[in-house]
This record gives structure tokens, sequence and C-alpha cells, in this order.
């Protein structure tokens, strides 16, 4: 705090000061989200390249030539990579006006972990550049810059001015912006440019916003909007830096951080925007924007960042051609082969004959073969490309080998020396890579990356194997079920990432591929609800997917988890879990889990031993039997064989009448062949003590009152009951006879 | 133009007592010594809208009210004076009249708008954009007393009351959004649907509804047949067409319904309205939409709400409250006479020939004093309206206040920020400040009052 306030003194009070603090940039060399995998598995993502040059160096051209002197490159993940990448690029060699330093840290695991890096370094002493490695833009900030200024000489308190820009008009509306983003609704001040109001985990389904109150009453008129583009660039106060540190739990920048300060009335910082038009800023945010905003570069929109001009130490000239092309002068193309416009091939790349390019990125040393067909894809270097390949919408790392005859489909990500074998088909959407898919965790690419090891999954949907050593087939049980498997990539090596089930539906927001037409038809009809109806359960609810059995159940926490985590999802999760204690686990580790699933899910114990007892009754009816009395041999087998790990939810008489009431359900609804075996196998529970004479008779009890459907069962077990009751007036007498009988 | 005018007078308002009352209705109190009705009357004969239908609620008001058009406006006007029901709202009142209505379009307007906003604009912006409803927006009036005194300085530290929320696309043309009454003071919900249609939307709390729309008949009569619960068009019918305007059950049913008349209405309207948004948002509609336009939007309709924004050079007021009515006639005889239709002397009042003047009685700018009305001597008048034939004694000091006719007030008194209804007695020395007394009241010698409300029982 007290360093705040020097801090805030010196650049109000003194602007010569402030005048002689060079102008910082903060470069977040981490993006702090797993968008890009499994590419990042193996590259950070600020060394991906974007028409053939690491993203890292737009943003750092661009830092430069905005008049930025020092500029700190914060790296986490693959932290030594970026660190000899920019030892070896020219921008450490000529330490001019242009200072570019690395900052690394090792468990940093968001944007906020990364200032709060940086604030205890305190190599920031002015204002400074918040933004990302993976930023293009060749905006000018001198207003931007001129105008923070100006508003924090009058108001101390304005900590950030965030860049802002028209979102320009994709093919469909605004729920779909090109970059692939999610929808940002922005309110901002019409006059002052202040923002009031920012949201941009904007939920689908919900149709209508709520403005609080607060919002209007404090000012007369706000403008919302949902047409303009966060560039992720901010021109951030010192402050901020402090702000993030006394602020522990602020992780991303801007669902935390931004909203966290517009809705704190009390500290009142304020957030201003400036909106550029003319110039280009963008971010490669996920793989839909690495498509738009290479095109954007092919189409010289960023200019002067283009791969034309030399403003970076680039290699040999590269040509610019006609219609958009851009191509190196040793690249070797047969005669027959065509490069369509807009497209751009490295050097060393060899075409050839009657192979068709067009809007695609080929960098340097590939060898394109016969009858290829490129269209609209992403090909790095030292790829290899046999004969008639096909690809669209794909992206295709380095040193990927694409044997004769594969056929990308839109959308594919093929990562870092994947091989597929002759003629596979790989399925749209899918990605591939050499490294096997890490279990899901929502963590940051950093964490996943030390755990790739050790983290390989078990999760049922990979059944592929590591195909180089083997040769066997890749095959993906979830996503190349259409491919024929004996067809799958002799030869290949890779594994197809499984699409965890949440994302699935998303999966084509953000790819490469466009926008698939039925989804576009979706969002232009678009169905706006009757104004006071908003049906939140109707599209609310994300696929839920079934968790991994080495999951702890992190995935249920959350405030929205209550809405679907419902009885019938805890059910079959409990089922899932059983089934794998039939398959050998533990009975240890099974009740655990069912321990922590009761837990995660805010469920009972009784609700507990009502799944299990379902679960038991279903993998009892699964052994094969012939009449009912083979079947009643089996449950009972199966219900002593589980004996001990039911007991263990049957804390109580309210656990076991539940028992019973999931035994009427079970019988009743869902598997009717226990429906003539009800009271036989009731008398069996009680004979193992699993159910006590209490609960039975409490059980009918219950059911003397209720309707004559409900009481099918009862009747059923009635000469049992009767016994009991018999049995139970004894039992004063002598206890353990009652069982011996 | 084919609109037909209907003019929703009100009844005795509660929120206006003790000022109104059996014998002056709402429509009929005195504004700059001119009924409030008459303001709205001779602005729409100015834009030669003369064929009007007046709904007054209850019988005697109704009475009074038919009692003075017909003897003001008889040769000028086509006047219809209807009657309905006390507490029938002014949904209920528009059903009421609803089957006198034939016109394509239908200009609603509050019997309370003191305005100069020409109601021409709002008509043609209405059919400009073949709209299904245009509101009037005016700037939200300031209250209390924009000069001078304790009371005005305490009013202007206020923040301006806020009536409407109001949302509009960045030409300012459409209304996309719209909250009133109660729900002003919660959160503001927006409708994405339509946010997204125009990607951008301005929120507005400093506009005012001020009452007037142009409202196109069929889809009037349509959603008050329907919709039986409706009972204020400000709260229930503007709100439902703004919010059902992307999905427009109104304009569904009438191409079906009236296929003849609004023939262009339905299959133009979404395209023009879709052409016109694309025009003004460039961003808002984009291909896919333009290539359903043909297509699946036909099953979607949709109808265009407007507004027209009166610029802030405007007045635009209404009499709803006491402190309006205060405020009106402040204006009306102060920076809004132009509205007043009296031609105001050199010292910027009005004092009829006949009225009768003591000596070093002094009668200050912004003043209205009508006829046959006397003040004795060393009297003071100031920022005031005093009505006809009212008798006030000598050394009486009237600030910033209101005085009806035949009022009689006493040596000695002071009157600020006051009403004084028809026929009030204020005896000697009386002190009255922010007071409305009632009509044929009689304030006793000697009292002081302030900031109360005095009527007879």
């Amino acid at each position: 705090m007290a360093q705040k306030k020097v801090a805030r003194s010196a650049s109000s009070d003194d602007p010569e000061e402030l005048a002689r603090v060079p102008l910082q940039a903060v470069l977040l060399a981490d993006s702090f989200a797993t968008k890009f995998r499994p590419i990042t598995l193996e590259r950070p993502k600020v060394l991906l390249p974007l028409v053939n040059v690491p993203m890292i160096e737009y943003t750092l051209a661009w830092l430069e030539s905005v008049g930025v002197e020092e500029v700190f490159v914060f790296c986490c993940a693959h932290s030594s990579q970026v660190k000899d990448y920019l030892n070896k690029s020219q921008w450490t060699k000529h330490p001019s006006t242009f200072s570019v330093t690395p900052i690394e840290s090792h468990d940093a695991i968001s944007a906020g972990d990364a200032l709060r890096v940086i604030y205890n370094r305190g190599v920031v002493r002015g204002d400074f550049i918040l933004v990302s490695g993976d930023t293009v833009s060749n905006m000018s900030l001198t207003q931007a810059l001129q105008e923070h200024k100006e508003r924090r000489k009058k108001d101390p308190l304005v900590v950030m001015t965030m860049v802002i820009k028209h979102a320009k008009p994709s093919s469909t509306t605004f729920l779909q912006t090109r970059l692939g983003n999610d929808e940002i609704i922005m309110g901002i001040h019409p006059e002052t440019k202040e923002l009031l109001y920012y949201e941009d985990k904007a939920d689908h389904s919900q149709r209508v916003l709520s403005l609080d109150r607060t919002l209007l009453t404090e000012n007369p008129a706000l403008c919302l909007h949902i047409d303009k583009q966060d560039c992720f660039i901010d021109i951030c106060s010192p402050e901020v830096l402090s702000l993030f540190t006394d602020n522990f739990d602020y992780q991303h920048l801007r669902r935390h951080f931004v909203k966290g300060l517009l809705v704190d009335d009390i500290m009142g910082y304020k957030i201003f925007t400036y909106e550029t038009h003319s110039s280009y800023a963008a971010r490669v945010d996920n793989f839909r924007s690495y498509d738009t905003i290479s095109k954007d570069i092919i189409q010289r929109w960023t200019y002067p960042f283009v791969p034309d001009v030399q403003y970076f130490g680039f290699g040999s000239q590269i040509r610019f051609e006609r219609q958009g092309i851009y191509r190196a002068p040793d690249v070797i193309l047969s005669s027959s082969a065509q490069i369509g416009a807009f497209s751009f091939v490295g050097h060393g790349t060899t075409i050839g004959d009657h192979s068709i390019i067009s809007k695609s990125v080929i960098g340097q040393r590939c060898i394109i073969g016969r009858n290829v067909v490129i269209e609209s894809s992403y090909i790095w270097d030292n790829v290899t490309i046999e004969d008639g390949c096909k690809l669209t919408h794909a992206l295709v790392c380095d040193g990927v080998h694409l044997r004769a005859g594969v056929v990308l489909e839109p959308g594919a990500i093929l990562s870092f020396k994947v091989e597929v074998g002759q003629k596979l088909v790989i399925p749209a959407y899918s990605k591939v890579s050499v490294l096997p898919q890490p279990c899901k965790q929502d963590s940051d690419e950093e964490l996943e990356y030390a755990d790739t090891t050790s983290g390989v999954v078990e999760s049922p949907s990979i059944t592929s194997v590591l195909n180089a050593q083997n040769q066997d087939l890749m095959s993906d049980t979830v996503d190349a079920t259409d491919s024929d498997p004996t067809e799958v990539g002799i030869s290949g090596v890779g594994y197809i990432w499984s699409v965890c089930e949440g994302e699935h539906d998303e999966e084509w927001r953000f790819s490469i591929a466009p926008i698939p037409k039925e989804k576009l038809e979706k969002f232009s009809r678009g169905s706006p609800d009757d104004y006071d109806v908003i049906n939140q359960d109707e599209c609310g609810i994300p696929p839920y997917g079934e968790l991994p059995p080495d999951s702890d159940g992190t995935e249920f926490d959350g405030g929205d988890g209550e809405d679907y985590h419902d009885s019938a999802d805890f059910e079959k999760e409990v089922e899932a879990t059983f089934l794998r204690a039939l398959t050998g686990v533990n009975e240890e580790n099974v009740i655990l889990e069912i321990n922590s699933l009761r837990l995660s899910c805010n469920m009972s114990h009784s609700d507990c031993a009502g799944a299990l007892f379902h679960a038991i009754m279903k993998s009892a009816l699964a052994i094969p039997y012939s009449n009912n009395r083979e079947l009643l041999e089996n449950t009972v087998k199966e219900i002593k064989t589980w004996k001990n790990l039911l007991k263990n939810y049957l804390r109580s008489q309210d656990e076991e009448i539940e028992i019973l009431l999931k035994f009427e359900e079970i019988c009743l609804e869902t598997t009717k062949e226990f429906r003539p075996l009800f009271s036989s196998i009731l008398s069996q529970l009680y004979d193992m003590d699993i159910l006590t004479e209490d609960a039975i008779l409490s059980w009918a009890k219950e059911k003397e009152g209720a309707d004559e459907s409900d009481k099918i069962f009862v009747k059923q077990a009635e000469p049992f009951i009767m016994w009991l009751k018999e049995a139970s007036e004894e039992e004063d007498e002598d206890e353990d006879e009652d069982e011996d009988e | 133009m084919d609109f037909q005018v209907v003019v929703l007078a009100g009844g005795a308002s509660k929120n206006l007592a003790p000022l109104v009352s059996e014998e002056v209705p709402k429509a009929l109190l005195p504004v700059a010594n001119r009924p409030v009705l008459s303001y709205i009357l001779e602005l729409l004969e100015s834009s030669n809208l003369k064929d009007l239908i007046i709904v007054v609620e209850g019988s005697d008001a109704a009475n009074r009210v038919g009692g003075w058009v017909s003897g003001a406006y008889a040769d000028r006007l086509h006047v219809e004076v209807a009657e309905v029901p006390e507490d029938s709202g002014t949904a209920g009142a528009l059903r009421a009249v609803a089957h006198h209505l034939t016109a394509s379009d239908i200009l609603v307007v509050s019997g309370d708008l003191v305005t100069d906003v020409p109601p021409g604009v709002v008509a043609a912006t209405h059919r400009r954009h073949g709209a299904v409803v245009t509101a009037l927006l005016c700037d939200t009036p300031i209250s209390g007393f924009s000069e001078g005194g304790s009371l005005g300085a305490k009013d202007k530290a206020k923040k301006p009351a806020r009536y409407n929320i109001v949302g509009l696309d960045p030409t300012r043309q459409f209304l996309l959004l719209i909250a009133s009454g109660a729900e002003v003071e919660k959160d503001t919900r927006v409708q994405k649907s339509i946010l997204c249609s125009v990607g951008q939307m301005e929120i507005r709390a400093d506009l005012m509804d001020a009452h007037m729309y142009a409202l196109k008949r069929i889809v009037l009569q349509e959603v008050l047949d329907q919709k039986g619960t409706f009972r204020s068009i400000r709260q229930d019918v503007l709100p439902y067409l703004v919010k059902t305007q992307l999905r427009s059950d109104v304009a569904a049913n009438e191409s079906s319904k009236v296929e003849g008349l609004s023939s262009t209405f339905t299959s133009k309207t979404n395209l023009t309205w879709l052409s016109q948004h694309r025009e003004i948002a460039p961003s808002a509609f984009h291909n896919g939409h333009e290539s359903d336009a043909n297509g699946s939007l036909s099953t979607t309709c949709t109808h265009k709400c407007c507004a027209y924004i009166a610029s802030r050079s405007k007045y635009c007021a209404r009499l709803n409250s006491i402190q309006a009515f205060i405020d009106i006639n402040r204006d009306v005889v102060g920076e809004a006479n132009h509205l007043s239709g009296y031609s105001f002397s050199a010292q910027n009042n009005v004092v009829h020939p006949s009225a009768e003047l003591g000596s070093k009685t002094t009668v200050g700018p912004q003043c209205m004093l009508a006829e046959g009305s006397r003040l004795g001597d060393k009297c003071s008048v100031k920022r005031s309206v005093i009505g006809r034939h009212c008798r006030i004694g000598s050394n009486v000091k009237i600030v910033n206040s209101v005085v009806m006719n035949h009022v009689t007030i006493e040596d000695g008194c002071l009157v600020q920020g006051s009403i004084i209804c028809s026929n009030v007695q204020l005896q000697e020395r009386c002190v009255l400040k922010d007071c409305q007394v009632g009509a044929g009241y009689v304030v006793t010698s000697g009292s002081e009052h302030k900031s109360e409300s005095l009527a007879k029982k």
C-alpha cells in the first residue's frame, strides 16, 4: 500500500519525473490457456509461427514501433524455449533503445500470478503496456497513452485503458465473432468512454442481460456494445500490479481483474477504453483467430508487419507477387503446380506436379508431392506431404509426415512430428499428437505440460497406442469410428485426441474450419424467446462428460454445478465407479471414490446406498440366467460379494429404507425381471444383515397409506413382513434364533 | 394526414389532490390561466390534426371537459368527448374508444402534456419507418426552481428524477428497450437478441417518455384485444411491443388478418427494417441474415418500434404531480413563455389591463396577473401566476406560487412556493410556504404553514 501511494503521488504530482520513466511493456509469453493444445505441449504458443514468423515477433516488433523501450517477457510454460529464442533473436543482440528482458517463473498458473511475480521484481516504474505474446497489431498507441496520462492527472483512480476495436462483421451475428472469441458485452460511457460493464463469459442460454440498477443510477447514459472486440492491449498504471498483489485471488485479467474493479465501488478504481478505428489489433486466442489473423496478415491489414517487409531479420527476401502470393525465391515449384491467391510458400519448399495450393501458408523446407490439394491450410516447417493428399482447413505442424492419399478434413490439427499412414482420413476437428492426451485438468498449460509424462491417460476414450513401435492401428473409439480401423494409419505415429464431451459442441467455434452451415442457420434463426422466459434448463447445461476415473471430482465445483448434478448423474457416476470395482479395483478405493463423489455432489449417504444398490442389481442382471431361480441365485451372490461395500453406507435406518425404495423403483421401472423375486430378495437382504427388521417394518408402515399401485411389493412381501412382525415379538426372548431361521 | 388523435385527459387524478376536484378535473387545471388541455389541443390544431377523441375518466369530469371544449373549440376542432369509468387505465380508455378508430394510424397523447414539439414530427417519424409504435422522448425535466432561492439550490443538488430507462440504437431512431414505473429502480434487463441485431445499444436514464405515441391502429387493436390484462399504454402496451419487436406476434397476425390494407407491411417491412438496420449499423446484419431475409426470416416477423427524441431546446413536460404543476406554471410564464400564447411586456410579465395595482406594488418578471385582479399597496409578486378576480390586500408577498381564480388574500400574507386554488381565503398575516390549499379553504389569520396540503374536509 505504501508503495502504491508513492507511485501515485509521483505520477500525479510530478509530471516531469513521469516523463523520464521509459515506456515499459509487460509481455505475457504464456496464454495460461489450453486452446492451442496439443501443439502447446511441445512448444510455447508465442513461438508458434504465424505466417512463418513466431507470434512473439509480431508483438515485439509492434511494441518497438509504438515507442516502448523496455519489455519484460514473462515466460512460464516452456520458459527455456522462450528464453533461448529471445537470446538468439535480434532483440537481445542489439540492446540499443529497445531492451527485452525475460522474467521466468515456474509456478505461475494465471496472468494474475504473472503480474504478481512482476510486481515482486519491482521492475515496473510507471505506466506500462500489458499485452500477451500473441498480439498482432499495427496501431499507434500515442493517443491512447496520452489520453491515459491525461485521465490519470485528473483522477488518480484511473488504472487502466483498454484498447477496443470495432468487431469486423462476421458471417453471422455477434454471437460468433470472426475471431472465435466468446461474445463480449461491454457497457461504455458514451462520452467519457469509461468502462462500466464487462461480460465475456456470457451464457448463451441467457437471453436477457441484467444490468445492475446502480449502473444507471450513477450514469445517465450507457452504451452497451456487443460489436466491439477486446484487443487485449491494456495501458496500465503501476497500481494494477499492486492491485493484483493485494487481491491474490485475481487470476484472469478480464474475468477477475476487470470485473472485480467494476463491481468494487469502495476503491472506485476506473477503467477506460480507447477505440482504435483504422489500425489493426487482434490476438491469436484460438485456432479460428489463428486462421483469421493469418489471412489478415497475408492480405496486408497488418502492414508493415507483413511477410515481405524486412522488419525483423527475416531470413532472405520473400517476394510479394500478384494476387497476394508470397514466395521465397528458392521455392522449387513444378510447372504444373498451381499456387492460388493469398498464399505463402516459404524457403526451400518443393511442390510437385499438379498440386494445387490456395489460401494457404506453407513453411520452410516442406516437400509436397504430386496431386496434392491444399486449401486454406497452414503447413509449418519440414513437413512432408506425399502424393494425392488433400488438406482443407487444416493445421499441420513441423515435421509432420502425411503419406500418400491422406485426407485431412476441415478443422484437423496435426501436432509436431505426427505421421499419418496411407489413405487415412483424419476426421474433422480432430487433434493428433505424438503425445498422448493428458488427463483432463482445468489447470494451465504449464502445469499440464509438466504432467504429461505422469498424467498419461487412463481415460477410456483413448484406446490407441503409440503406433510407432508396434505398427498398430491408429484408431480412436470416439473420433475414428466412422473410418475403417483396418485402413487407419499403417506406419502412423500419433494419438488422436478425444474431444472432451463438454467441448464437443464448441469445437467448431474455435476451429480453423469455417463454421458449418447448419450452425450458421441455427444462429441466424436464433430463437429469441418470449421476453420473460429465460429458458435456462433448455440449453444452459453443458453436456456433461463422464468423470474420468481418477478425477478427484474437481469438475463438480463451481456455483452452476447444482443445476445438473442431479441424482441421475450421480447414480451414473456411482455405477461407473462400481463397474470398475467389478474389474478389479480395490474395494477401498471404490469407497473412497464414492465418498468423494458424494461430497462433491452434495449427496447424502442414503443416495450413495441407493445408487450403489442399483449398480449391484444391474450387475447381477448382467450375469446370464435362464430362469428366475438362477437370477435370484445370481443376485444373492452378487449382493453377498458387495455386502461390505454396501454396508459401508448403511449408517442408519434411513439408508436402509432408501435401499428398499430403490429396490421398488428398480422393480417397477427399470428392470421388471426382479418383480417376481422381490420378496425373496428382500428376505435374503434381511438374512445378510443388509436390512434390519426395523427398516423393513417401518418401510411397510410407511407404505400403508400409499396408493394401491404403490403397494404391490408390500403385498408381495406381506408373508415375510408378517413373519418379521411375529419374530420381533419373540425377539426379546431370543434374538439369535431369528437369524438362524 | 390519416391520423386520428386520442387525447387521454384523465379524470380527477389522485396525485394532484387537493388541486383537482369534481369541479376542476386534471385536464382543466390552469396553466398560466388556461386549462392544461388547451395546450395540447392547440398544438394539435397547429399540426392540422383536428379530428380528435378526448377520453375522460368519470362522468362529472367528462361533462365539464366536454362543456369547456365545446365552448372553446366548437368551430375549430372536430372533437368527440368519450367517457370511461374511473381507473380504467390508459389502455382501458383506448379499449373503450377502439371502435371509433378508423384511421390507419393513431396518435395517442396525454392530455397533461405541455410541449412545443409538433406532433407532426412524431407522426412523420412513425410513417417514415413504417413503425408499429413511435414514442416521443424528451429530456427529463429538472424539477424545482432553476434560479434563486434556497429552495432551488436544494432541488438542484438532487439528481434529476428518473422516469424511464430507454434503449436506443446507435442512430437513436429505434426504441430497443423501455422500462418505466417501478422497473426503473430495478436491474435493467436487456434482451440479447435485440442487442445482437444492432450491435450497440445506448441505454439512457435521462430521457422521459412524453406520452405521445403514434401507433398503428391494427396493431393497437390487436394488442388491446388479445391482452386483456394490459391496463396502461406506458407500462404494458409499449414495453410489450418493444420487447417482441424481433419476434412479432402482432405483425404475423396482422398480415393474415388484413391483407388488403397493409400488404406492404409484413412482407416489406421485414426487409426494409433489416436494410435500414444494416445501413445504420452495418455490422448488425450480415450475410447470414441477408440470405435469410428471403428464407427463414419470413417465419419470424419483426416490427419496428421507433422513438423521436425531442431536442433539448424544445419544452416538454407533463403535469402529473404537484411539483410539475408549479414547474410548468413557472416555465410557461418564464423560459417557455412562447407556449402561453400571451404577449409579454417589456418587464417580461403579463399584467392584464383590467388588473389594478396599488401604490408601491411591484410585479416582477415572469409573472402573470389575469383580468380583474386587484392588488393592494406595497405588494410584491415574483415569478408567480395570479388568476382572475383575485382580491389581494396590502403588504402581501407572493413568490414562486400559483394563485388561481377568485382568491382573497388579506393584508400582510406571505405566500411562497405554494398553490392556492380557487375561492380560497387567506386571512391576515398568513404565512404559507410550499403549501397546497384546496378550493374554498379558509386559512385563518396569523397561521403559519409549511409544506402542508390544506383542503376542506
